[in-house]
């Protein structure tokens, strides 16, 4: 009858307390494996599906592990109290929660079952027939478009953005709440210029929308030597505040409810 | 309609112009009121004591020197010099004599004195040999307790060597009718007594003496109206001319008669907070629900347009500046564990009135307001929650987190009210708590709790089961079995509780002892005449003549023994991967790390009187020798690997803080071991003993004299505060840290429990931030936690605070149920705070 509680998945991480990623106090369960690599990614552990070891401090430590939906609830009930204070829940991240589909779903399915506000915050890449299935279980959706040109999207993430794209248009109109995240990365899309392409697009799907402009920052930088990897942005610092402000003025110059950080 | 307006008052540049003057020069140790209350003593010798204490107060109300201090508006001070203190040898004084030379120069604390004092207060020490009260108490204390004391199991320092305090008393009946009033109560009183009454000659004595104190407090307060005027009459700047007109007018009139507005009714009530601690060296007087008894004199004025919001404001604000004026000075070793010169003024806003119904008004949120304003430790300023606080006024109160100055604190009205209930008293009086000192609830005007008794070391009564109850060669507890007579876990649990009971029982001596001793020489009537039911009764607070007598003495280091009993339960005897006795050897050998100086010292001492007792007295070298030997501790590379193998397979181990149900229902149950025994003791003032589980700032100080504990903690390093979880074993975030903290059984320690979280500034930022973390304080309420309190200051401010100490002059952190300046704390305990996790949102 409940059998999806019994489906399993590949996580790394669940992160409770976290004031950013949806509304109110949640936890964030991160799901190992995505399509894409990111450059700047603050989770590089997050990219490859497979376990692997990482060194952090010294210490080698395993990172993925499996498990079912009734034991990565266990976890996420733990904090309900705070959900109900706050309006706050279960958010999945990763990774891309749309490798594993199955899992993503049977997640958010469970989490609806106890009443609990769900969000995810995934890069849409996958077909939307896929994204179609755990909407009925999604509050918000915290979508990712990191740059409206396909050729340096490619160049930076290894794919192009153009499926990306078309599902955010299909989002705007299904999804029960769509908001745009732009990861604003020196070198890559902190233009005036390329921020303004995202902001028009979105302003285009999703009139009056919500974006959220989250300022780069360096935090997982360690972690690629860690995992005996290659940090591609060595040397760039985050933009200054003064920046971000300037590039919100962009985004807000078309109508949008812009914000910088989530 | 809500009670309250919202909009934020601005500061009145008057305000940070009475910081500035506070804090200008050095706090100063002055001596007056020492001089003058050993004149009285030898005039009065072979009066009964209430008589004698009630002259002596009496002298010193007319004589102490006042002054009113530039800018004031509420005045009244009790030493010449702003933030400075007087003395009190009729509780004890061979410390500070022993300590004259060195108080100065001293890491926690440091008072001024000069010369001329050192050799006043010399002289008034030589009348004061055998007649104080810790010298009475130690007469009446048994073997057992002392025993225990010098073993450092626990210590009743704070009463031993001071007055009690900790009392709220009845600010609104003196704002009501005035000294006079109350004066007319106790003249009732004593011409209903008949001669043939039994008690009727210390009925009567008690009675004269309120009487007494009353009038000379009354006459206190004209002397600084005649000062105002005088003063007015010199004064060229037409304000201020002005302002001291005011002041002259108000110390005419209260607190002599009852308070007609809202400035006097501010006036009164400082003259009450001040005079009270003149009398008696007691802290922790505690203004409580200041936002209730002073509305009534607000919203009047308010309603005849007599005074403006932002007057009002100001006149608060004064008041907070005022409550930073006072000032104690405690011995070295107290100091370090109440560091901050803090006196735990304890000032609460918000939550329910006595009919159930919220109380939040203008003033609540004026009183957050004037703590933003003044941005000082004092008041320890706390809120009431309940399900019904206002979402506004948590948020207000957030913001005053958020600056990083330790205040307020969060009580939970939905668990300390029926805590109280469960104690005996009424619903309504439940209804109408207050916060005393670090985090003690009462209810105010009738209590005499007695909080803060004691410290109680969980940690030290384990350490004696590995002995059998003797260290260094002395019987200190109960003979438990020897380890290997230590079969199973229930056997090893049963010893621990077998030292625990035992040395609980010789607290309650220790503290019964002191106790009688207050009662018998320095009963205080000042203080009676303000307490419920003194007056009806006859009899002085200390002589048990409040409505509720309860005794509070609070353990400490519930989390260090839930991890360390539950290692043992594994690691012995659930997979017997180590015996008994390596844990012991561990123990002993501090896991083969070096020995700290406190217990290497100890261990010395015992070591020279062991080849002493041979007949080998050893002589300086050899002791010199010995030392150094004990605290390398140098152990070989394979015991070394031994110990290390422990250590981390102990490491490895749940640990409590983490939301982990089975170590923290063990917890839970470690905290009965100390809570439920403790309550089955009386109070001579014909009350009980109630447990508290916090440990103001004393679990640094009283761990440098802990061993090595099994839950991997080593010798001498600070032990868990209150029922926070140990430092840095709570890793999986502050929601998992409130679940498991608020599984400890807060109902049964009615005497207050402390949580001490510790957040970074960004997990608080912003709106969202805010939301968030009322949301946690709302969620660990739900689950009846009892207290939290939050430091929000970065490590890196803290790190940069202990090199450039001069640039932080202000900082302000909460230590443990207070807050005091960073840079005025002992090194070992600004370690301690910066090594507490730091949790912040993701």
């Amino acid at each position: 009858m409940q059998d999806y509680l019994n489906t399993k998945g590949r996580i790394f991480d669940i992160q409770r307390f976290s004031v950013h990623d949806g509304p109110g106090v949640r936890t964030i369960v991160f799901l190992k494996g995505c399509v894409l690599r990111c450059r700047w990614c603050c989770n590089p552990e997050s990219q490859r599906y497979e376990i692997e070891q990482m060194t952090t401090a010294g210490k080698t430590k395993t990172v993925g592990r499996d498990v079912t939906v009734k034991e990565v609830l266990e976890d996420v009930l733990k904090d309900r109290v705070y959900y109900r204070r706050s309006g706050g829940g279960l958010t999945l991240s990763g990774g891309e929660s749309l490798c594993q589909p199955e899992f993503a779903t049977a997640l958010l399915r469970a989490a609806k079952d106890a009443g609990l506000n769900t969000a995810i915050e995934s890069t849409a890449c996958a077909p939307i027939d896929t994204i179609r299935g755990l909407l009925p279980y999604l509050d918000h959706y915290l979508m990712d478009i990191k740059h409206m040109n396909p050729n340096k999207h490619k160049e930076f993430t290894g794919r192009e953005n153009t499926l990306m794209l078309e599902n955010a248009k299909i989002l705007a109109k299904e999804a029960k709440h769509l908001v745009i995240r732009v990861p604003v990365i020196p070198t890559f899309n902190d233009t005036k210029e390329e921020i303004a392409a995202i902001a028009k697009y979105t302003s285009e799907i999703m009139p009056g929308g919500e974006i959220n402009l989250l300022p780069y920052h360096r935090l997982g930088q360690d972690k690629y030597k860690g995992l005996g990897r290659e940090y591609l942005l060595e040397g760039i610092s985050p933009p200054t505040d003064e920046h971000m402000n300037e590039l919100l003025e962009v985004a807000l110059s078309y109508g949008l409810k812009a914000k910088i950080g989530g | 309609m809500p009670d309250y307006y919202i909009p934020e008052i601005p500061k009145s540049p008057r305000i940070a112009r009475l910081v500035s003057h506070l804090f200008e020069q050095m706090p100063q140790i002055e001596t007056d009121r020492a001089v003058l209350l050993t004149e009285a003593y030898k005039k009065s010798e072979g009066k009964p004591v209430i008589t004698r204490r009630a002259e002596a107060f009496a002298h010193i109300m007319e004589n102490l020197p006042i002054t009113i201090r530039p800018d004031e508006l509420i005045v009244g001070s009790n030493t010449i010099r702003p933030r400075s203190c007087q003395v009190f040898p009729e509780y004890s004084y061979r410390w500070l004599e022993d300590e004259l030379d060195t108080v100065e120069t001293r890491s926690a604390d440091p008072f001024y004195i000069s010369e001329e004092n050192k050799k006043i207060l010399r002289e008034v020490y030589k009348y004061w040999g055998g007649k104080t009260t810790s010298e009475l108490a130690e007469e009446y204390m048994s073997d057992g307790a002392k025993m225990a004391m010098k073993h450092n199991i626990f210590t009743p320092g704070n009463y031993f060597y001071n007055g009690v305090g900790h009392l709220c008393v009845k600010y609104d009946e003196v704002l009501a009718i005035g000294f006079d009033g109350i004066k007319a109560k106790a003249v009732d009183a004593l011409l209903k007594l008949t001669p043939g009454d039994a008690d009727y000659g210390t009925r009567t004595a008690f009675l004269k003496a309120v009487i007494m104190s009353l009038e000379a407090a009354s006459r206190y307060a004209e002397r600084y109206a005649l000062l105002a005027v005088e003063m007015a009459e010199k004064e060229t700047d037409p304000r201020r001319k002005l302002e001291l007109a005011l002041i002259a007018n108000n110390c005419a009139n209260v607190p002599r008669k009852g308070a007609t507005t809202f400035y006097e009714a501010c006036q009164s009530f400082w003259f009450v907070q001040m005079l009270l601690q003149t009398e008696a060296s007691g802290h922790s007087i505690s203004p409580g629900r200041f936002d209730q008894y002073m509305y009534p004199y607000y919203k009047k004025d308010l309603d005849q347009g007599k005074i403006t919001r932002e007057f009002a404001q100001e006149l608060m604000d004064c008041i907070w500046v005022k409550l930073n004026d006072l000032n104690k000075v405690r011995d070295a070793a107290s100091a370090e564990g109440f560091a901050g010169y803090s006196l735990f003024q304890n000032l609460i806003a918000g939550g329910q009135t006595e009919e159930g119904l919220d109380a939040t008004n203008d003033l609540s949120f004026m009183c957050i307001s004037a703590s933003l304003h003044v941005m000082l430790p004092m008041p320890s300023f706390s809120v009431r929650v309940w399900n019904g606080t206002p979402h506004e006024f948590l948020l207000r109160a957030g913001e005053l987190t958020r600056t990083g100055v330790g205040l307020p604190a969060y009580y939970n009205d939905e668990v300390i009210i029926p805590a109280l209930v469960n104690r005996g008293l009424s619903l309504e009086e439940a209804r109408n708590y207050c916060i005393i000192g670090c985090v003690e609830p009462q209810t105010p005007g009738k209590t005499d709790g007695w909080h803060d008794a004691a410290f109680f070391n969980m940690c030290r009564p384990l350490e004696l089961v590995f002995g059998g109850g003797a260290e260094l060669g002395e019987q200190v507890g109960p003979k438990t079995p020897s380890l290997p007579e230590l079969t199973t876990f229930d056997k090893f649990y049963d010893a621990y509780k077998a030292q625990m009971n035992y040395m609980i029982e010789m607290m309650v001596n220790a503290d019964n002892s002191i106790d009688l001793a207050h009662a018998e020489r320095c009963p205080l009537p000042f203080l009676s005449s303000m307490v419920d039911d003194c007056i009806a009764r006859g009899k002085s607070v200390q002589n048990g003549g409040a409505v509720y007598n309860f005794t509070g003495p609070q353990g400490f280091g519930i989390a260090n023994m839930a991890d360390a009993l539950y290692a043992i339960k594994t690691l012995v005897y659930d997979e017997k991967k180590y015996t008994l006795q390596q844990f012991a050897n561990a123990l002993k050998n501090n896991y083969g790390e070096a020995m700290p100086p406190v217990i290497a010292s100890q261990l010395t001492t015992y070591a020279a009187k062991e080849l002493a007792d041979k007949g080998k007295t050893p002589n300086e070298q050899t002791i010199a020798d010995i030392y150094t030997k004990i605290s390398e501790n140098k152990t070989p590379a394979d015991k070394k690997a031994f110990y290390d193998k422990l250590r981390a397979d102990i490491d490895s181990l749940p640990k409590f803080g983490n939301d982990i149900k089975e170590i923290d229902l063990f917890a839970r149950d470690v905290a009965y071991t100390y809570t439920r025994p403790l309550q089955d003791y009386k109070n001579p003032r014909g009350g009980i003993f109630q447990a508290g589980l916090y440990p103001v700032s004393a679990n640094v100080p009283l761990g440098a004299q802990t061993g090595a504990t099994p839950d991997g903690r080593l010798a001498g390093t600070p032990v868990a505060d209150g029922v926070s979880p140990s430092a840095g074993k709570d890793i999986n975030g502050p929601t998992a840290s409130c679940n498991s903290v608020a599984r400890l059984d807060h109902f049964i320690a009615s005497n207050g429990t402390l949580f001490n979280m510790k957040f970074h500034p960004s997990a608080l930022k912003g709106e969202s931030g805010l939301e968030s973390f009322v949301a946690m304080i709302r969620g660990y309420f739900d689950q009846k936690g009892m207290h939290v309190q939050f430091n929000v200051v970065s490590r890196e401010t803290l790190l940069d605070a202990q090199k450039n100490p001069e640039k932080y002059k202000s900082l302000v952190v909460r230590v443990a149920g207070y807050s005091a300046l960073f840079t005025t704390l002992s090194r070992s305990l600004q370690d301690d705070i910066i090594n507490r996790t730091e949790q912040g949102g993701f």
